[in-house]
C-alpha cells in the first residue's frame, strides 16, 4: 500500500503500560510458583510459565523501542489477521497429527508406550480435542473474527496493543493448557480440562477479546453491523460465561495447580454438559457460521441469499440452543423432564439449523458453475453439506431411545469428526484458502491443483472417518446390550473392543488422508507467501476500492 | 421460595421469550426494512481495501 511510509505509531500509549504491568505481575507469580507450588507438575509449569511472561516483556520492549504498537486509523490492521492465519495452520496440523496418533494407539493398543507417562492416551486425547478445537478452530476464529469486523465495520480494530495481547494471550493458554496435560495436570472436565490458574488467563484474554471486538463495533463507519459479526459476538459473550460459570473453583494453594469445582454431583453433571454442549453450539458453531456469512458471500460475489433468513437464523439458533445441553445425560441422575427438555430443544434446532444450511448453499444460486471451476468453493460448499448432514444426525441421536443405542459408543465420534472435520475445518481451510491471498497481495494460491488434491484427499478420509464410526459404533451398541436366553449378557466388554479392531483401523487411514490434505494445504499456504505464484486466479477478487459513483 | 423462582422460570419466562422472539421476527420480516437488509447484504462486497476515515472519502460516503 503506498500510505505505508509514515505510519503512525501509539508511542507509550496506556494499552501498552497495561499490558507490560499485566506481563510484570504474571511474571511475578510464576516466579513464586516456581519456589512455593506444592506439587511437583506445578513447580515444574512455573518455570514454562515464567518464560511465556519474560518472553511476552521481550516483545513489549521491542515495540516501545520502536516507537509503539502501530496505530494508524488509514489502514486496516492486517498483520494481526497474517499472524492468526499462520497460527491457525500450525496448531491444525499439530492437533491433526495428535489425533492421527492417538486413533493408531487405539487401533495399536501397544502404541501407548508404558514408559513414558505421557503417550498414554489419556494424556494426549484431551491434547488432540483441545487443539483442534481451541487452538486451530479458535485461532481460525480470531483471525477471521478480526478481518470481517474491520472490513464490514470499515475501521481499524480498536484498542491499541490489546488486539495483539488477545493473540499472543491465546497462544500463551493453549501452550499452558497443553502442556499441562502432558504432565498431568487437569480438572478432568471434558474440554475444560485446564486447571484454575490457566482458567484465569483465559479469562482475562476473552474479555479483552470481547471489549476489542466492541470497541471496533462502536466506531463503525457502516450503520448497520452485518449479519457475521452478530454470529462472532454471540460466539464471544457465550463463550466468556460459560467459560467463568462451568470453570467456578476454589484453589487448593494460591501457588498450586489442583482446584476443586464448586459443583458436585448431578449439579455438576449439568453444569458441565450446559458448557460441553454450548461449545459445540456457540464455539463450534455460531463462530463458524461468522465464517460462512462472509466468506461464502465474498468469494462467489453474490450477497447471502436472504439476509432476513440470516437474522431468523441468527435469533433462533441463540434461542434454542442453550437449553440443548441436557441430553448428553439420558438415563443418569437428572431429572427426567430436564432430559427430555434437552431432548425437545435439540429437535428443534433442526430448523435454524436448516434454515442457516439453506441460506448458505442458496447463496451460490446463479453462481454454481463455481463449483466446477473454484476448489475453494467447493470446499466452503461441502463444508456447509457437512453442517446441514451432522445437525440432523444430532438431533436424532439425543432422542432417548436412539441415544439408548448410540450413546458411549463410537457413534459420537463420528458424529463429532463429521462435524469437526466436515464442517468446523473445511469452513476454516476454505477461509484460509481466501484469506492468504488477499492478505499477502498475490493473484492466487501457488496451485490450484494442489487445492483440489486437498479438497479430495481430505473428503475421502472424512468418508472413511464417518462410515468406519458408524459400523463401529452401531455394533458396539448391540453387542453392549445383546443378552443370551439365560438372560447374561451376551459379550464381555473386551469382545466389543476386539470387533471394532479393523474399523479402528479405517479411522486411523481417514485421519491420515485428513493430516496430509492439510499438510498439502501447508505447503500450498507457504509458497503463496513467499511469492510463487504463476497463475492467476480469477476467483481472487482484487480487493480494490470500488469505483466512486461521481 | 424454590416454588416461587421456578413458577416464575416456566410462565414468565416462557411469555418474555415468547414476545422477544415474536419482536425478532417482526423486525425481520417488517417490509419496510427491506432496503436496510439489501444494503446490509452487500456490505462485504463492496468494501474497499482501506478504512474509511472522515474527510478522506467523502464522496463515497454521500452516495451512499
Amino acid at each position: 500500500m503506498t500510505i505505508a511510509q509514515g505510519l503512525r505509531r501509539a508511542g507509550n500509549d496506556p494499552s501498552t503500560a497495561a499490558v507490560f504491568l499485566i506481563t510484570i505481575l504474571g511474571a511475578l507469580w510464576s516466579l513464586f510458583a516456581a519456589a512455593y507450588a506444592p506439587d511437583a507438575a506445578m513447580r515444574g509449569q512455573s518455570w514454562l510459565i515464567l518464560g511465556g511472561f519474560l518472553t511476552g516483556i521481550i516483545m513489549l520492549v521491542g515495540t516501545m523501542a520502536g516507537g509503539g504498537v502501530i496505530n494508524d486509523e488509514r489502514e486496516y490492521n492486517e498483520n494481526l489477521i497474517k499472524a492468526g492465519v499462520i497460527a491457525t495452520m500450525f496448531w491444525g496440523i499439530a492437533g491433526l497429527l495428535v489425533g492421527v496418533i492417538i486413533a493408531l494407539q487405539l487401533a495399536f493398543p501397544v502404541l501407548n508406550i508404558e514408559a513414558f507417562g505421557f503417550t498414554n492416551f489419556g494424556r494426549l486425547r484431551p491434547l488432540h480435542t483441545s487443539a483442534v478445537i481451541f487452538a486451530f478452530g479458535g485461532n481460525a476464529l480470531l483471525a477471521t473474527s478480526f478481518y470481517v469486523v474491520q472490513r464490514t465495520c470499515r475501521t481499524r480494530i480498536a484498542g491499541g496493543i490489546w488486539p495483539w495481547f488477545v493473540f499472543w494471550g491465546y497462544q500463551f493458554f493453549i501452550v499452558i493448557a497443553a502442556s499441562g496435560y502432558i504432565i498431568g495436570i487437569t480438572q478432568s472436565k471434558e474440554y475444560a480440562e485446564p486447571e484454575w490458574y490457566a482458567d484465569i488467563w483465559l479469562t482475562l484474554v476473552w474479555v479483552v477479546y470481547l471489549l476489542v471486538f466492541l470497541g471496533t463495533l462502536w466506531k463503525r463507519k457502516e450503520p448497520h453491523i452485518y449479519v457475521a459479526n452478530w454470529f462472532y459476538l454471540a460466539f464471544i459473550v457465550t463463550i466468556a460465561v460459560l467459560h467463568v460459570v462451568n470453570n467456578l473453583a476454589m484453589p487448593v494453594d494460591f501457588f498450586g495447580s489442583r482446584s476443586y469445582s464448586l459443583f458436585a454431583g448431578v449439579q455438576d453433571a449439568l453444569t458441565q454438559w450446559w458448557y460441553g454442549h454450548n461449545a459445540v453450539g456457540f464455539f463450534l458453531t455460531a463462530g463458524f457460521l461468522g465464517i460462512m456469512y462472509y466468506f461464502i458471500p465474498k468469494r462467489v460475489q453474490r450477497p447471502v441469499y436472504s439476509y432476513r433468513l440470516s437474522i431468523i437464523h441468527f435469533w433462533s439458533l441463540i434461542f434454542i440452543y442453550i437449553w440443548a445441553g441436557p441430553h448428553h445425560l439420558h438415563y443418569t441422575a437428572l431429572p427426567e423432564w430436564a432430559q427430555t427438555l434437552g431432548m425437545t430443544f435439540s429437535i428443534m434446532l433442526w430448523m435454524p439449523s436448516w434454515g442457516g444450511m439453506i441460506n448458505g448453499l442458496m447463496t451460490l444460486s446463479g453462481a454454481w458453475d463455481k463449483l466446477r471451476t473454484d476448489p475453494v468453493v467447493r470446499m466452503l460448499v461441502l463444508s456447509v453439506a457437512f453442517y446441514g448432514m451432522s445437525t440432523f444426525e444430532g438431533p436424532v441421536m439425543s432422542i432417548r431411545a436412539v441415544n439408548a443405542l448410540s450413546h458411549y459408543t463410537d457413534w459420537t465420534i463420528g458424529h463429532v469428526h463429521s462435524g469437526a472435520l466436515g464442517w468446523v475445518g473445511f469452513i476454516s481451510f476454505g477461509a484460509m484458502y481466501c484469506l492468504v491471498p488477499w492478505l499477502w497481495k498475490r493473484k492466487g494460491m501457488h496451485s490450484k491443483a494442489l487445492v483440489d488434491w486437498h479438497f479430495w484427499i481430505a473428503t475421502f478420509g472424512i468418508l472413511l472417518y464417518i462410515t468406519s464410526m458408524w459400523v463401529a459404533g452401531i455394533m458396539q451398541g448391540l453387542m453392549w446390550r445383546a443378552y443370551n436366553e439365560l438372560g447374561f449378557l451376551e459379550f464381555s466388554f473386551v469382545e466389543t473392543v476386539e470387533a471394532m479392531h479393523i474399523q479402528y483401523i479405517i479411522r486411523a487411514v481417514g485421519g491420515l488422508l485428513y493430516l496430509g490434505g492439510a499438510l498439502i494445504m501447508a505447503y500450498n499456504v507457504y509458497r503463496t507467501i513467499k511469492g510463487d505464484v504463476t497463475e492467476e486466479d480469477e476467483n481472487v477478487v482484487p480487493q480494490t476500492a470500488a469505483i466512486p459513483a461521481q | 421460595m424454590y416454588e416461587t423462582l421456578s413458577t416464575f422460570a416456566q410462565t414468565g419466562g416462557l411469555l418474555i421469550f415468547m414476545i422477544l422472539f415474536a419482536g425478532v421476527l417482526a423486525y425481520a420480516l417488517w417490509p419496510r426494512n427491506q432496503a436496510k437488509f439489501d444494503a446490509a447484504a452487500n456490505a462485504p462486497l463492496t468494501e474497499s481495501d482501506a478504512p474509511e476515515t472522515s474527510g478522506q472519502n467523502e464522496d463515497e460516503i454521500h452516495v451512499r
